[in-house]
Formats: structure tokens, C-alpha cells, sequence
């Protein structure tokens, strides 16, 4: 048993390590550095609520995509009844209408790359 | 019951027989029999004639191919490897191998004539795609391009028998014309790298019940009316119809079977041609 001090202290230094990602993101006041994001300009609400759209706007926009390319639908009926153009720069953007400020700030925070746009127009902000 | 095995097996065979008879007496057959061509039952199929003389000329050529690549932020590369082009121009013994032979005067041999992609009835493309980025549209024929879902492989540009593809090798933006504020002419949405490209027959425009880009720009060339002309091939009244009936047209490469749906106005009876005038 002469080797338990070595055993013991490799395996703290080895779980230490392996926490890493928790104990860092615990000691560096992560949820205080959430970027403050550029607030939509105009309009009475989003197509859904705020909550949602941050959870799934992903899967609404790929859903509009499909939707307007592929089989031609433009009109979203939201979840209260009221109906939208399914469209990125036409809905989305004419209110959030700083790319910068309000998608990139976030996704760079979240380390998500966006490729929208590459190909469509973003609007340069307000 | 008195059914012996003979009674079955006799009654297997009717039935058998009967079922064989049944398509003849399809009612679907005497419904798409009695509807008259270019109504109801045919969906729309949009088709363009162009004018083989009038597009000849520079300034009509020029006024299409601006409006196309202004509508479309379609970049103009100067390499001519790596051109990206929806409507543009090639000498006639290209786009006609069979209208020129050893004796036809050079300039009729070169004569410019705009090119496009001819949104073929089979189209070739379509086939060959293998993500389903490029289809056929039933509603109106239209062979659309999903960007979303183009994978470059360029399978689409080998199928393509008239070369209407184009292929984006780097990053199109540097060369897209901008406005005074440095954002590209038009909101329409620019390609990236690694996809392909070509004629919708300006499907968001026609969405929005307006001509494509081309033909509108070709309306305001003096002396130019009739160079361009859009509309419904499988409507009778409608003037591409016209045309087609009554006039000397023709296709590209007609013999292998893509049913192209960009016709060539070889040239205008007298008549026509006077009642063109007059209107």
C-alpha cells in the first residue's frame, strides 16, 4: 500500500481535470457574461413567444425554408391565430433588424456559426 | 355450402378475367378525355421565345443579361473559367449545330444568341441530383434550384445538355454589383461557394405576377418589342401559343428528348409580322 498517495493524488488531479468544463464555466461568472442583445424595433410581438424563439428558432426557420422553397407555402399561422410571411429578411429581420447585434452577438456567445449570410442580404443594423 | 372446388376455381378465373378488363373502365379516362387541352387538367408549363434576329442586336442582348444579373445579384467574374451566367450570349453554330453547314456565311455562323436554361419538360438535371436540390415544378414547370440543399457535386452541369449551369468556385459577393451604400442591387439572396446556379425564370417575380427581369428590360429597348416573349405554353390563347403555332420555330436539341421549353423565332410571316407593326 506504499503507492496510495500516488494513486490518490493522480486520481484528484485526473477528476479535476476531467470536471474542467464545469468547475471553469462555475468560476467565471458565465451567466453574467450573457451578451446583451440588440431589442426587435418595431412591431407588436414576435411570431411566437420570446422563450420559444430562443429554444427553437432554428427549427421554425428550417420549417419556413422547406416550407417557402419547396412547396411554395408562405403564410405561418402562429400558435394565437395571427398569420405571418414565412420569411428571414421580409419578418424576422424588419424587426430585429440588426444581424449583428442580435443574431451574431448571441451565436458568437453560444458558439454557434450561422451561414445565412452568406448568401442572404443581412440588414446592417439600425 | 355447396361450393365444390370445381365452382371456386371457375369463379377465381372471372374474377381474374373481369379485374384485367377494369382499367378499360377507368372513369378517369373519359374525364381527362373530355377536358380540352390547356385547361383544367394541364398545369401551367412557362415558356420563352426568343427572337433569333432581334437578339442580334447588342443593346438587346446587354439590356437582358443587366437586368438579369441586377435582379438576380448574379456576379460578373472576369475569369472566364469561372463565369457565372443565367442568360448570356454564344454564336449560333453552338447553340444550333444544325442550322449552320460549311457554307453558311460567317456572319450568320457567329451571329450572338441569348441562351438560358430552357426549364426542360425532362430535365436531365433533375435526374441527377442527388440531394433533390434541383426539381422539377409541377404547379408551373418552372426547374427550381433549392440552395439550401446543394451539395456541389456538379452531376446537374455534366446532365445539363445546353451548358445552363454555372458553378460558384469562390465566394460570389466581391463580385456582386453594390449601390451607393455597398450593399448588393438587389435583396435577393447571393450564392456561396460550392453551389450551382442558374435561370428560375424569375420565380419570385413571377410569384408576385410580374414578367421575368429579362423580358420586362428588353420592353424598354427602342425597335426591340417581340425579342423576348413569356407565357403559358399549354395555354392556347397565350402569346408564346401564338407564336408557336403560327410562326417558324425552333428548339435546342430537340432530338434528345428533354422537351426544352425556350423556343427560337427563326422568322415572322409577312402577315404577322405586319399586324406586329400595327399593334
Amino acid at each position: 500500500m506504499r503507492d496510495r498517495t500516488g494513486i490518490v493524488l493522480g486520481l484528484g488531479a485526473f477528476l479535476a481535470l476531467a470536471a474542467f468544463p464545469v468547475w471553469h464555466a462555475l468560476g467565471s461568472d458565465a451567466e453574467r457574461a450573457r451578451p446583451e442583445l440588440e431589442r426587435a424595433v418595431e412591431g407588436p410581438a414576435c411570431v411566437e413567444d420570446t422563450l420559444f424563439m430562443t429554444a427553437h428558432h432554428q427549427e421554425v426557420l428550417n420549417a419556413w425554408r422547406t416550407a417557402v422553397v419547396r412547396t411554395g407555402e408562405r403564410t405561418y399561422v402562429s400558435t394565437s391565430g395571427v398569420e405571418h410571411e414565412m420569411s428571414l429578411t421580409g419578418t424576422c429581420m424588419r424587426c430585429h433588424a440588426d444581424s449583428q447585434g442580435f443574431c451574431e452577438r448571441c451565436h458568437d456567445y453560444a458558439g454557434v456559426t450561422t451561414r445565412c449570410w452568406n448568401c442572404h442580404v443581412a440588414p446592417e443594423g439600425s | 355450402m355447396g361450393e365444390t372446388r370445381r365452382d371456386f376455381l371457375t369463379g377465381l378465373g372471372a374474377a381474374a378475367v373481369a379485374g384485367c378488363g377494369l382499367p378499360l373502365f377507368d372513369p378517369t379516362r373519359w374525364l381527362q378525355a373530355s377536358v380540352a387541352p390547356g385547361t383544367a387538367a394541364a398545369a401551367t408549363q412557362w415558356a420563352m421565345v426568343i427572337d433569333l434576329e432581334l437578339c442580334r442586336r447588342d443593346d438587346v442582348r446587354r439590356a437582358c443579361m443587366d437586368a438579369c444579373r441586377r435582379e438576380h445579384n448574379v456576379p460578373a467574374i472576369p475569369d472566364p473559367d469561372e463565369r457565372i451566367d443565367w442568360i448570356w450570349a454564344e454564336e449560333r453554330q453552338h447553340v444550333f449545330p444544325d442550322l449552320v453547314h460549311e457554307h453558311t456565311a460567317v456572319e450568320v455562323r457567329e451571329a450572338p444568341v441569348l441562351v438560358l436554361c430552357n426549364h426542360c419538360t425532362k430535365p436531365p438535371c433533375v435526374k441527377v441530383c442527388p440531394t433533390g436540390a434541383t426539381w422539377k415544378r409541377e404547379r408551373d414547370g418552372i426547374v427550381m434550384m433549392d440552395m439550401h440543399r446543394c451539395i456541389g457535386c456538379r452531376y446537374c452541369m455534366a446532365a445539363c445538355p445546353y451548358g445552363a449551369r454555372s458553378f460558384n468556385w469562390r465566394d460570389p459577393r466581391p463580385h456582386v454589383a453594390r449601390d451607393a451604400e455597398g450593399k448588393p442591387v438587389s435583396d435577393y439572396p447571393t450564392r456561396t461557394a460550392g453551389v450551382v446556379e442558374k435561370c428560375t425564370f424569375c420565380a419570385e417575380r413571377i410569384r408576385a405576377g410580374r414578367e421575368p427581369a429579362c423580358v420586362e428590360a428588353v420592353r424598354a429597348v427602342p425597335g426591340a418589342a417581340g425579342a423576348l416573349t413569356f407565357g403559358d405554353v399549354t395555354d392556347p390563347g397565350s402569346p408564346v401559343s401564338q407564336l408557336l403555332r403560327h410562326e417558324q420555330t425552333v428548339a435546342r436539341l430537340v432530338d434528345l428528348g428533354t422537351g426544352p421549353n425556350v423556343y427560337y423565332l427563326v422568322s415572322r410571316s409577312p402577315v404577322a409580322a405586319a399586324e406586329g407593326e400595327g399593334a
